[in-house]
């Protein structure tokens, strides 16, 4: 009788053992409303998230290993170096309407990202030359892609690439991921619910996803998204600012420092030649030694220790270390040495008189730091830095201004001194640099646009980032790209200050989550997500 | 009663005093930032703690009211007058000249103050000391906060147009300035000195949102309105009441201003 109870309780503990990884809905904020429901067209974070939760991909690159991992496609061959791939797809998979899914969805799916017309940011990271790709449907399960030219990180690339149907009646909106969208009220949440034809089992076979449903609340406010958090009424937050990360902590709320994250935080001077400032500015901001002793004067631990309270790390260059196969680890951090930095002015013909740096033409070292208004962080920083460098006899004028003017400002007029600005860096490929770094490219914030590079030092990174691009071999790559590493740490065009850390919310009802410091954090492994009950 | 305004008469005096004296009341520099200490919780050499960049709060406090409460009410008195102008002209001459007025005040009212001041941003050098900056920023709120004012003066002017102690005043050869000073301008004292009171709170809060844009107070001058904003994060606030301070300051000040100016419309 005693081992028919046991037997019972065991059986009894069995089935709740199961039935917790079973049902549920997850529930945590958008900060905004998606801007669109078609993958292909994706490009702010909430439209991404959407993507993630409901697109299918051929090939999903782990967020804790780096590595891409099959998905839609079972396997994969790259041959004439990144000219041509070669996809074998899984049978018998279906979208969420029942819509049968095979090559001829894949093919179409990357006519249509390629089609010019789109205008698809995700498309423009597979256009290396001009021409067209062409797609191949080899048979029902297998089909080959041709790019023009060599793609690098090809394989990857294919993360972002929800494939679309090319028969179904409901277009883009037919999910071959884990979730569907099954409704949405407009500037209030968007209702996933688990895609009843989703083809990925657990180990124990068992239909993924564990989670019945997701309701993404749009709420742009991060401090009542924390408040939320704190009630129990969402379970994760995906970015958590330094400040709600200490309060949480103070309550006792489930909350984790993922480490230091990808994202950089940056301050660059002007040094477009035909900008409206005096030259004797413009000799300033374009002499190495004036960018490297602003560098050396200001104290990145500092900004590390009181902005993101212990929560970031002084960054050393252009990749955070957080991407251990890109860094290049022979770089170490800018040391805060003020006297190295007076000396370095001192070369320049600089002199400090009384607590006032002036240089060679008896003009007092002053500019501005202009950055977006409302953001907290990049505020205080740019104060630190204020004082920081009045401690070399610089004096800086702090300026905060809505985006668009910064950016009108940037881009358009260039009529700023120096920025204080951030990069999200989602992709972790060097080719995603290509357009900050090539002296040609728009984003090459400094000194934009350029007919041809305006200095020795961006001729030498424009040669080593294009050799990258075209090389198949992963470790040449990465000698190239180390050696653009190396060159912007000494010629610091981008004085890079912080590495934030990836601070996530998660609640301790949500099982099997492994945060990872890349996108998205918390439910990149979503499918295995459960909840307690 | 008398004890009340003898109160608000001594919060006055003693914040003006503090105003003045900040140089000698304050344990450090507004901008000077102990930075191995942010956000230090109120002790001895930090009365009401640290900012979060290690900066005095209680030096940031006086200096911030010194900004906020030289500079608010100027800039009221300065929208006021301009609304005393217009609105008394308006509601002086009547016809043609106050559908002129009202026209000028429905366009002052109807422009997007945003975008003026955007626009006004872009216009700016960006090389400004925090000293110019805050005058501008006051200055603008001045210029461009008269026109709802405006309207209460026009309707008080032309009521007292339509009185019957105006009517023998004009009947018995006064006429012009005589007639405004000694009839119109007393009796509307009341209304504009409420349009006063009432813009300066309206003015510092106003100040601190413009911050958004980068019109406010630029770092590291402080004023009450920077110093609000710090309160927008809420959920820090419960541990940390000595954040209240400058709220609690500007409800002090405004409502001995109010506690003075009640006493002196029931003289009027």
């Amino acid at each position: 009788m005693k081992r028919l109870c046991l037997f019972s309780a065991m059986l009894l503990l069995g089935f709740v053992s199961v039935f917790a990884q079973n049902g549920g809905e997850l529930r945590f904020c958008l900060r905004s409303e998606p801007k669109t429901f078609n993958p292909l067209l994706v490009e702010d974070e909430a439209s991404e998230t959407i993507r993630y939760l409901t697109g299918g991909v051929l090939v999903r690159v782990n967020r804790i290993t780096l590595k891409a991992e099959p998905n839609l496609a079972t396997s994969w061959k790259v041959s004439e170096a990144g000219k041509r791939i070669r996809f074998k797809l899984r049978e018998g998979l279906k979208y969420s309407d029942g819509t049968v899914f095979s090559a001829p969805d894949v093919a179409y799916t990357m006519q249509q990202l390629m089609d010019p017309a789109l205008h698809s940011s995700t498309g423009d990271a597979f256009r290396s030359a001009e021409g067209k790709l062409v797609a191949h449907v080899i048979s029902a399960n297998e089909v080959e892609i041709n790019f023009p030219a060599p793609v690098a990180n090809l394989v990857n690339l294919f993360d972002t690439v929800a494939i679309l149907s090319a028969n179904s009646p409901q277009k883009e909106m037919a999910a071959l991921g884990p979730f569907y969208i099954a409704e949405r009220k407009a500037g209030s949440y968007i209702q996933l619910k688990r895609n009843p034809y989703y083809w990925k089992k657990d180990a124990a076979g068992k239909q993924l996803p564990y989670l019945d449903s997701i309701r993404l609340d749009i709420e742009q406010n991060p401090e009542i998204e924390a408040m939320r958090y704190k009630r129990g009424e969402i379970h994760l937050i995906n970015t958590v600012s330094p400040a709600i990360f200490e309060k949480l902590s103070a309550d006792n709320a489930s909350i984790r420092d993922a480490g230091p994250s990808t994202d950089t935080e940056q301050l660059w001077f002007n040094q477009v030649p035909g900008s409206p400032l005096p030259a004797y500015k413009k000799a300033w901001f374009t002499s190495t030694n004036f960018r490297r002793a602003v560098s050396e004067a200001i104290n990145r631990s500092d900004l590390a220790r009181i902005v993101y309270r212990g929560h970031a790390v002084p960054a050393i260059g252009i990749i955070s270390p957080s991407n251990k196969f890109w860094f290049n680890s022979s770089l170490k951090p800018h040391a805060y040495d003020t006297s190295s930095a007076l000396h370095r002015l001192q070369q320049e013909g600089f002199q400090l008189q009384g607590d006032t740096l002036k240089d060679k033409g008896g003009n007092v070292v002053e500019f501005s730091i202009a950055t977006n208004a409302g953001n907290r962080a990049r505020e205080s920083m740019a104060t630190m830095i204020q004082q920081d460098l009045k401690k070399i006899g610089i004096k800086v004028n702090v300026v905060t201004l809505d985006f668009n003017s910064l950016l009108e400002r940037m881009t358009q007029s260039y009529n700023y001194e120096a920025c204080l600005l951030g990069f999200q860096n989602v992709e972790l490929d060097p080719n995603s640099q290509m357009a900050v770094w090539l002296s040609s490219a728009d984003n090459h914030q400094w000194n934009p646009s350029q007919k041809a590079p305006a200095t020795t030092w961006e001729a030498e990174i424009d040669k080593q980032m294009r050799a990258q691009a075209a090389s198949g071999d992963e470790h040449k790559r990465k000698q190239y790209w180390d050696r653009v590493q190396q060159i912007a740490w000494e010629q610091e065009p981008f004085i890079y200050l912080i590495n934030k850390d990836a601070l996530v919310a998660i609640a301790p009802a949500v099982k099997n989550a492994e945060p990872s410091v890349f996108r998205p954090q918390t439910f990149w492994n979503v499918e295995t997500l459960a909840l307690a009950r | 009663m008398k004890a009340v305004r003898v109160v608000a008469i001594a919060v006055l005096a003693l914040t003006a005093l503090t105003i003045l004296g900040a140089y000698y009341l304050a344990p450090a520099g507004y901008e000077q930032q102990f930075r191995e200490l942010p956000q230090a919780t109120p002790s001895i050499h930090h009365p009401l703690g640290t900012d979060e960049l290690g900066r005095d709060r209680w030096a940031r406090l006086l200096y911030g009211m010194r900004v906020s409460l030289v500079l608010a009410p100027l800039a009221a008195l300065f929208t006021t007058v301009l609304a005393g102008v217009v609105g008394g002209i308006a509601g002086y001459f009547g016809g043609c000249t106050e559908r002129g007025c009202k026209l000028l005040i429905d366009l002052f009212l109807s422009v997007p103050w945003l975008f003026l001041l955007i626009t006004v941003r872009a216009v700016l050098p960006l090389n400004v000391s925090p000293e110019t900056s805050v005058t501008v920023t006051f200055a603008l709120l001045g210029l461009l906060g008269w026109a709802a004012s405006a309207r209460v003066i026009c309707a008080g002017a032309k009521d007292l147009m339509k009185s019957e102690f105006v009517w023998m005043a004009r009947a018995s050869g006064f006429s012009g300035f005589k007639l405004v000073r000694l009839h119109l301008l007393p009796n509307l004292r009341g209304a504009l000195l409420a349009q006063f009171w009432i813009s300066i709170p309206v003015f510092i809060i106003a100040e601190a949102n413009l911050g958004a844009l980068g019109l406010g107070v630029a770092e590291p001058l402080p004023s009450l309105g920077s110093l609000l904003r710090e309160l927008q994060d809420a959920v820090m606030l419960r541990p940390e009441p000595w954040r209240l301070m400058p709220l609690a300051v500007l409800i002090v000040v405004i409502s001995s201003f109010q506690v003075l100016l009640n006493k002196q419309e029931v003289r009027t």
